[in-house]
Protein backbone atom coordinates (compact mmCIF):
# COMPACT_ATOMS: atom_id res chain seq x y z
CA UNK A 1 0.00 0.00 0.00
CA UNK A 2 1.02 3.58 -0.53
CA UNK A 3 1.07 6.35 2.08
CA UNK A 4 -1.74 8.21 0.28
CA UNK A 5 -4.04 5.23 0.95
CA UNK A 6 -3.60 5.33 4.75
CA UNK A 7 -6.23 6.88 7.04
CA UNK A 8 -5.26 9.74 9.33
CA UNK A 9 -4.95 7.70 12.56
CA UNK A 10 -2.47 5.35 10.91
CA UNK A 11 -0.61 8.29 9.39
CA UNK A 12 -0.18 9.80 12.86
CA UNK A 13 1.38 6.58 14.14
CA UNK A 14 3.52 6.20 11.04
CA UNK A 15 4.80 9.77 11.41
CA UNK A 16 5.84 8.99 15.00
CA UNK A 17 7.46 5.72 13.91
CA UNK A 18 9.42 7.39 11.10
CA UNK A 19 10.61 10.09 13.50
CA UNK A 20 12.08 7.35 15.71
CA UNK A 21 13.91 5.84 12.74
CA UNK A 22 15.06 9.19 11.37
CA UNK A 23 16.02 10.75 14.70
CA UNK A 24 18.19 7.77 15.71
CA UNK A 25 20.23 8.43 12.60
CA UNK A 26 20.39 12.20 12.57
CA UNK A 27 21.58 12.18 16.20
CA UNK A 28 24.12 9.39 15.70
CA UNK A 29 25.30 11.08 12.51
CA UNK A 30 25.92 14.30 14.41
CA UNK A 31 27.82 12.43 17.14
CA UNK A 32 29.93 10.56 14.57
CA UNK A 33 30.64 13.82 12.78
CA UNK A 34 32.76 14.78 15.80
CA UNK A 35 35.42 12.43 14.43
CA UNK A 36 35.88 14.37 11.20
CA UNK A 37 39.53 15.42 11.17
CA UNK A 38 40.22 13.63 14.47
CA UNK A 39 40.39 9.96 13.41
CA UNK A 40 43.37 8.00 14.76
CA UNK A 41 44.70 7.54 11.21
CA UNK A 42 43.74 8.99 7.84
CA UNK A 43 42.18 5.65 6.86
CA UNK A 44 39.97 5.55 9.96
CA UNK A 45 39.08 9.21 9.65
CA UNK A 46 37.75 8.59 6.15
CA UNK A 47 36.06 5.34 7.15
CA UNK A 48 34.24 6.97 10.09
CA UNK A 49 33.15 9.98 8.07
CA UNK A 50 31.94 7.71 5.24
CA UNK A 51 29.73 5.90 7.75
CA UNK A 52 28.64 9.26 9.15
CA UNK A 53 27.58 10.50 5.74
CA UNK A 54 25.69 7.28 5.06
CA UNK A 55 23.92 7.65 8.40
CA UNK A 56 22.97 11.29 7.84
CA UNK A 57 21.73 10.26 4.38
CA UNK A 58 19.50 7.60 5.95
CA UNK A 59 18.17 10.21 8.38
CA UNK A 60 17.39 12.63 5.54
CA UNK A 61 15.48 9.98 3.57
CA UNK A 62 13.49 8.80 6.60
CA UNK A 63 12.69 12.30 7.86
CA UNK A 64 11.68 13.37 4.35
CA UNK A 65 9.18 10.53 4.29
CA UNK A 66 8.05 11.47 7.81
CA UNK A 67 7.34 15.00 6.58
CA UNK A 68 5.29 13.65 3.69
CA UNK A 69 3.32 11.40 6.01
CA UNK A 70 2.65 14.28 8.38
CA UNK A 71 1.45 16.41 5.47
CA UNK A 72 2.07 19.78 7.12
CA UNK A 73 4.76 20.94 4.78
CA UNK A 74 7.75 20.12 6.97
CA UNK A 75 10.73 18.68 5.10
CA UNK A 76 13.73 16.80 6.52
CA UNK A 77 15.58 20.02 7.34
CA UNK A 78 12.64 21.48 9.24
CA UNK A 79 12.31 18.25 11.23
CA UNK A 80 16.02 17.95 12.00
CA UNK A 81 16.81 21.60 12.71
CA UNK A 82 13.64 23.20 13.98
CA UNK A 83 12.44 20.80 16.66
CA UNK A 84 13.44 20.94 20.33
CA UNK A 85 14.99 18.08 22.28
CA UNK A 86 11.68 17.05 23.85
CA UNK A 87 10.23 16.44 20.37
CA UNK A 88 13.06 14.14 19.30
CA UNK A 89 12.22 10.44 19.28
CA UNK A 90 15.70 8.90 19.09
CA UNK A 91 16.90 6.28 21.57
CA UNK A 92 19.29 7.25 24.37
CA UNK A 93 22.25 5.25 23.09
CA UNK A 94 22.86 7.48 20.07
CA UNK A 95 22.86 10.76 21.98
CA UNK A 96 25.79 9.83 24.26
CA UNK A 97 28.98 11.77 23.41
CA UNK A 98 31.33 9.93 21.08
CA UNK A 99 33.85 8.92 23.76
CA UNK A 100 37.12 7.31 22.72
CA UNK A 101 37.62 5.22 19.60
CA UNK A 102 36.72 2.04 21.51
CA UNK A 103 33.42 3.50 22.70
CA UNK A 104 32.60 4.78 19.20
CA UNK A 105 33.29 1.38 17.67
CA UNK A 106 31.30 -0.59 20.24
CA UNK A 107 28.29 1.73 19.95
CA UNK A 108 28.51 1.63 16.17
CA UNK A 109 28.55 -2.15 16.23
CA UNK A 110 25.62 -2.52 18.64
CA UNK A 111 23.60 0.06 16.70
CA UNK A 112 24.54 -1.13 13.20
CA UNK A 113 23.70 -4.71 14.13
CA UNK A 114 20.30 -3.44 15.31
CA UNK A 115 19.86 -1.41 12.10
CA UNK A 116 20.77 -4.46 10.07
CA UNK A 117 18.07 -6.70 11.53
CA UNK A 118 15.58 -3.81 11.58
CA UNK A 119 15.91 -2.79 7.95
CA UNK A 120 16.09 -6.38 6.80
CA UNK A 121 12.64 -6.81 8.34
CA UNK A 122 11.36 -3.46 7.00
CA UNK A 123 12.47 -4.38 3.47
CA UNK A 124 9.24 -6.35 3.20
CA UNK A 125 7.06 -3.67 4.82
CA UNK A 126 3.59 -3.38 3.30
CA UNK A 127 4.21 0.37 2.98
CA UNK A 128 5.86 0.63 -0.43
CA UNK A 129 7.77 3.82 0.24
CA UNK A 130 9.22 2.50 3.51
CA UNK A 131 10.14 -0.88 2.00
CA UNK A 132 12.06 0.83 -0.82
CA UNK A 133 14.03 3.01 1.62
CA UNK A 134 14.72 0.03 3.90
CA UNK A 135 16.21 -2.01 1.06
CA UNK A 136 18.65 0.76 0.21
CA UNK A 137 19.63 1.42 3.82
CA UNK A 138 20.10 -2.26 4.61
CA UNK A 139 22.73 -2.59 1.89
CA UNK A 140 24.80 0.27 3.32
CA UNK A 141 24.36 -0.88 6.91
CA UNK A 142 25.86 -4.26 6.04
CA UNK A 143 29.16 -2.46 5.49
CA UNK A 144 28.81 -0.59 8.78
CA UNK A 145 28.36 -3.92 10.57
CA UNK A 146 31.44 -5.35 8.88
CA UNK A 147 33.61 -2.32 9.65
CA UNK A 148 32.51 -1.99 13.28
CA UNK A 149 32.57 -5.73 14.04
CA UNK A 150 36.07 -6.04 12.58
CA UNK A 151 37.22 -3.33 14.97
CA UNK A 152 35.38 -4.85 17.94
CA UNK A 153 37.22 -8.12 17.27
CA UNK A 154 40.60 -6.43 16.94
CA UNK A 155 40.22 -4.23 20.01
CA UNK A 156 38.52 -6.90 22.11
CA UNK A 157 41.14 -9.49 21.23
CA UNK A 158 43.94 -6.92 21.09
CA UNK A 159 46.09 -5.46 23.85
CA UNK A 160 45.26 -5.29 27.56
CA UNK A 161 44.43 -1.60 27.16
CA UNK A 162 42.23 -2.01 24.07
CA UNK A 163 40.31 -4.81 25.77
CA UNK A 164 39.84 -2.71 28.93
CA UNK A 165 38.51 0.22 26.93
CA UNK A 166 36.12 -1.92 24.92
CA UNK A 167 34.88 -3.62 28.09
CA UNK A 168 34.33 -0.25 29.77
CA UNK A 169 32.35 0.92 26.74
CA UNK A 170 30.33 -2.27 26.70
CA UNK A 171 29.49 -2.05 30.41
CA UNK A 172 28.20 1.48 29.91
CA UNK A 173 26.38 0.86 26.63
CA UNK A 174 24.67 -2.38 27.55
CA UNK A 175 22.11 -0.61 29.70
CA UNK A 176 21.00 1.33 26.65
CA UNK A 177 20.31 -1.70 24.46
CA UNK A 178 16.97 -2.60 26.05
CA UNK A 179 15.28 0.50 24.67
CA UNK A 180 15.98 -0.64 21.10
CA UNK A 181 13.70 -3.64 21.49
CA UNK A 182 10.71 -2.11 23.29
CA UNK A 183 7.34 -2.45 21.61
CA UNK A 184 4.52 0.03 22.25
CA UNK A 185 1.09 0.98 20.95
CA UNK A 186 2.43 3.40 18.28
CA UNK A 187 4.33 0.54 16.73
CA UNK A 188 1.57 -1.97 17.48
CA UNK A 189 -0.98 -0.21 15.25
CA UNK A 190 1.46 -0.41 12.33
CA UNK A 191 2.62 -3.97 13.02
CA UNK A 192 -0.95 -5.19 12.55
CA UNK A 193 -0.97 -3.76 9.03
CA UNK A 194 2.46 -5.13 8.16
CA UNK A 195 3.92 -1.62 7.94
CA UNK A 196 6.27 -1.77 10.92
CA UNK A 197 8.10 -4.61 12.64
CA UNK A 198 7.55 -5.59 16.29
CA UNK A 199 10.79 -4.40 17.95
CA UNK A 200 10.80 -7.24 20.49
CA UNK A 201 11.14 -9.77 17.65
CA UNK A 202 14.40 -8.14 16.57
CA UNK A 203 16.25 -8.99 19.76
CA UNK A 204 16.96 -12.71 19.08
CA UNK A 205 18.59 -12.17 15.63
CA UNK A 206 20.46 -9.13 17.02
CA UNK A 207 21.69 -11.14 20.01
CA UNK A 208 22.88 -13.90 17.68
CA UNK A 209 24.93 -11.42 15.63
CA UNK A 210 26.33 -9.80 18.78
CA UNK A 211 27.30 -13.18 20.25
CA UNK A 212 29.04 -14.26 17.04
CA UNK A 213 31.23 -11.17 17.07
CA UNK A 214 31.84 -11.22 20.84
CA UNK A 215 33.04 -14.84 20.62
CA UNK A 216 35.65 -13.82 18.03
CA UNK A 217 36.51 -10.75 20.11
CA UNK A 218 36.82 -12.82 23.33
CA UNK A 219 34.29 -10.47 24.92
CA UNK A 220 31.31 -11.39 27.05
CA UNK A 221 27.91 -9.79 27.38
CA UNK A 222 28.00 -7.99 30.76
CA UNK A 223 27.10 -10.62 33.35
CA UNK A 224 25.13 -8.43 35.72
CA UNK A 225 22.50 -6.92 33.48
CA UNK A 226 22.00 -3.35 34.65
CA UNK A 227 18.49 -2.02 34.66
CA UNK A 228 17.75 -0.81 31.17
CA UNK A 229 17.41 2.93 30.60
CA UNK A 230 14.43 4.09 28.61
CA UNK A 231 12.02 6.95 27.93
CA UNK A 232 13.69 8.73 25.03
CA UNK A 233 11.19 7.47 22.46
CA UNK A 234 8.66 9.58 24.36
CA UNK A 235 10.88 12.66 24.63
CA UNK A 236 12.56 11.94 27.98
CA UNK A 237 16.18 12.37 26.95
CA UNK A 238 19.53 12.51 28.72
CA UNK A 239 21.15 15.88 29.42
CA UNK A 240 23.41 15.34 26.40
CA UNK A 241 20.83 15.81 23.66
CA UNK A 242 20.00 19.46 24.30
CA UNK A 243 23.67 20.46 24.24
CA UNK A 244 24.22 18.52 21.05
CA UNK A 245 21.19 20.04 19.33
CA UNK A 246 22.18 23.57 20.28
CA UNK A 247 25.36 23.08 18.30
CA UNK A 248 23.71 21.16 15.47
CA UNK A 249 20.84 23.60 15.04
CA UNK A 250 22.44 26.97 15.63
CA UNK A 251 23.13 27.78 11.99
CA UNK A 252 19.68 27.05 10.50
CA UNK A 253 18.02 28.70 13.51
CA UNK A 254 20.19 31.83 13.38
CA UNK A 255 19.96 32.12 9.60
CA UNK A 256 16.61 30.61 8.57
CA UNK A 257 16.66 29.35 5.00
CA UNK A 258 20.42 29.78 4.64
CA UNK A 259 21.93 27.93 1.70
CA UNK A 260 25.39 27.63 0.21
CA UNK B 1 46.44 19.48 17.94
CA UNK B 2 49.18 19.28 20.60
CA UNK B 3 52.71 18.11 19.88
CA UNK B 4 52.11 15.10 22.06
CA UNK B 5 49.10 14.08 20.01
CA UNK B 6 50.87 14.38 16.71
CA UNK B 7 53.82 12.32 17.89
CA UNK B 8 51.44 9.61 19.14
CA UNK B 9 49.70 9.76 15.82
CA UNK B 10 52.80 9.30 13.69
CA UNK B 11 53.95 6.58 16.11
CA UNK B 12 50.75 4.65 15.52
CA UNK B 13 50.94 4.97 11.76
CA UNK B 14 54.58 3.89 11.81
CA UNK B 15 53.62 0.69 13.63
CA UNK B 16 50.92 -0.33 11.15
CA UNK B 17 52.13 -2.16 8.04
CA UNK B 18 51.69 -0.57 4.62
CA UNK B 19 49.57 -2.14 1.89
CA UNK B 20 49.43 -1.30 -1.81
CA UNK B 21 45.94 -0.94 -3.23
CA UNK B 22 44.85 -1.95 -6.73
CA UNK B 23 41.42 -1.11 -8.11
CA UNK B 24 39.64 -2.46 -11.14
CA UNK B 25 37.25 -0.22 -13.09
CA UNK B 26 33.94 -1.66 -14.29
CA UNK B 27 34.84 -1.78 -18.00
CA UNK B 28 36.96 -4.93 -17.60
CA UNK B 29 40.30 -3.11 -17.64
CA UNK B 30 43.04 -4.66 -15.49
CA UNK B 31 43.59 -3.75 -11.84
CA UNK B 32 45.63 -0.58 -11.52
CA UNK B 33 47.69 0.74 -8.66
CA UNK B 34 45.59 3.32 -6.81
CA UNK B 35 47.72 4.13 -3.76
CA UNK B 36 48.42 2.67 -0.34
CA UNK B 37 46.87 2.31 3.11
CA UNK B 38 48.14 1.54 6.60
CA UNK B 39 46.40 -1.38 8.28
CA UNK B 40 47.04 -4.04 10.90
CA UNK B 41 46.00 -6.95 8.68
CA UNK B 42 44.60 -7.87 5.26
CA UNK B 43 40.90 -7.53 6.18
CA UNK B 44 41.41 -4.06 7.64
CA UNK B 45 43.53 -3.10 4.65
CA UNK B 46 40.67 -4.12 2.37
CA UNK B 47 38.19 -2.01 4.33
CA UNK B 48 40.61 0.94 4.37
CA UNK B 49 41.11 0.58 0.63
CA UNK B 50 37.36 0.52 0.10
CA UNK B 51 36.89 3.70 2.09
CA UNK B 52 39.84 5.62 0.70
CA UNK B 53 39.91 4.53 -2.95
CA UNK B 54 36.48 3.12 -3.83
CA UNK B 55 34.12 5.54 -2.08
CA UNK B 56 33.55 7.59 -5.20
CA UNK B 57 32.46 4.53 -7.16
CA UNK B 58 33.84 3.25 -10.48
CA UNK B 59 35.41 0.18 -8.84
CA UNK B 60 34.28 -3.44 -9.15
CA UNK B 61 37.21 -5.22 -7.52
CA UNK B 62 39.95 -4.43 -5.00
CA UNK B 63 43.31 -6.03 -4.31
CA UNK B 64 45.52 -5.22 -1.33
CA UNK B 65 49.10 -6.47 -1.24
CA UNK B 66 51.64 -6.08 1.59
CA UNK B 67 54.06 -3.44 0.35
CA UNK B 68 57.04 -5.43 1.57
CA UNK B 69 56.06 -8.28 -0.76
CA UNK B 70 56.80 -6.13 -3.79
CA UNK B 71 60.28 -6.36 -5.30
CA UNK B 72 61.02 -3.14 -7.14
CA UNK B 73 63.77 -2.13 -9.51
CA UNK B 74 66.10 0.58 -8.26
CA UNK B 75 67.29 3.62 -10.18
CA UNK B 76 70.78 2.12 -10.61
CA UNK B 77 69.12 -0.61 -12.67
CA UNK B 78 67.79 1.89 -15.18
CA UNK B 79 70.73 2.04 -17.63
CA UNK B 80 70.88 -1.73 -17.95
CA UNK B 81 67.12 -2.32 -17.73
CA UNK B 82 65.56 0.38 -19.82
CA UNK B 83 68.02 2.36 -21.95
CA UNK B 84 68.63 -0.36 -24.55
CA UNK B 85 64.99 -0.13 -25.59
CA UNK B 86 65.42 3.47 -26.72
CA UNK B 87 67.07 2.56 -30.06
CA UNK B 88 65.05 -0.56 -30.84
CA UNK B 89 62.08 0.96 -32.58
CA UNK B 90 61.37 -2.33 -34.34
CA UNK B 91 60.03 -3.64 -31.02
CA UNK B 92 57.02 -1.36 -31.48
CA UNK B 93 54.26 -2.51 -33.79
CA UNK B 94 54.13 0.99 -35.30
CA UNK B 95 57.55 0.31 -36.87
CA UNK B 96 56.00 -2.05 -39.38
CA UNK B 97 53.99 -0.78 -42.30
CA UNK B 98 50.80 -2.64 -43.04
CA UNK B 99 51.00 -4.34 -46.43
CA UNK B 100 48.59 -2.85 -48.93
CA UNK B 101 45.46 -4.82 -49.52
CA UNK B 102 45.45 -6.47 -46.11
CA UNK B 103 42.20 -5.71 -44.38
CA UNK B 104 41.25 -6.15 -40.76
CA UNK B 105 44.80 -5.93 -39.46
Amino acid sequence: MKISELDSAIRTSLFEYLLRLGDDRVVLGQRMGDWCGHGPTLEEDIALTNITLDTVGHAATLLHLAGEVEGRGRDEDALAYLRDAIDFRNCLMVELPRGDFGFTVVRQFLFSAYSHVLFQALSTSSCEELAAIAQKIEKEVRYHVRYSSDWVVRLGDGTVESKDRVNDALTLLWGYTGELFESDSVEGKLVGLGIAVDSSTLRPPWMELVNQVFTLATLAVPATTPSMLTGARHGRHSEHLGHMLSEMQILPRSHPGAIW
Amino acid sequence: MTTENSSTKSGLVAELPLWEVFTQPPNGAPHEHAGSVHAADAEMALLGARDVYARRGNVVSLWVVPTNMITASVSQDNPAFFDPMDDKVYRHPQFYKSPKGVKNL
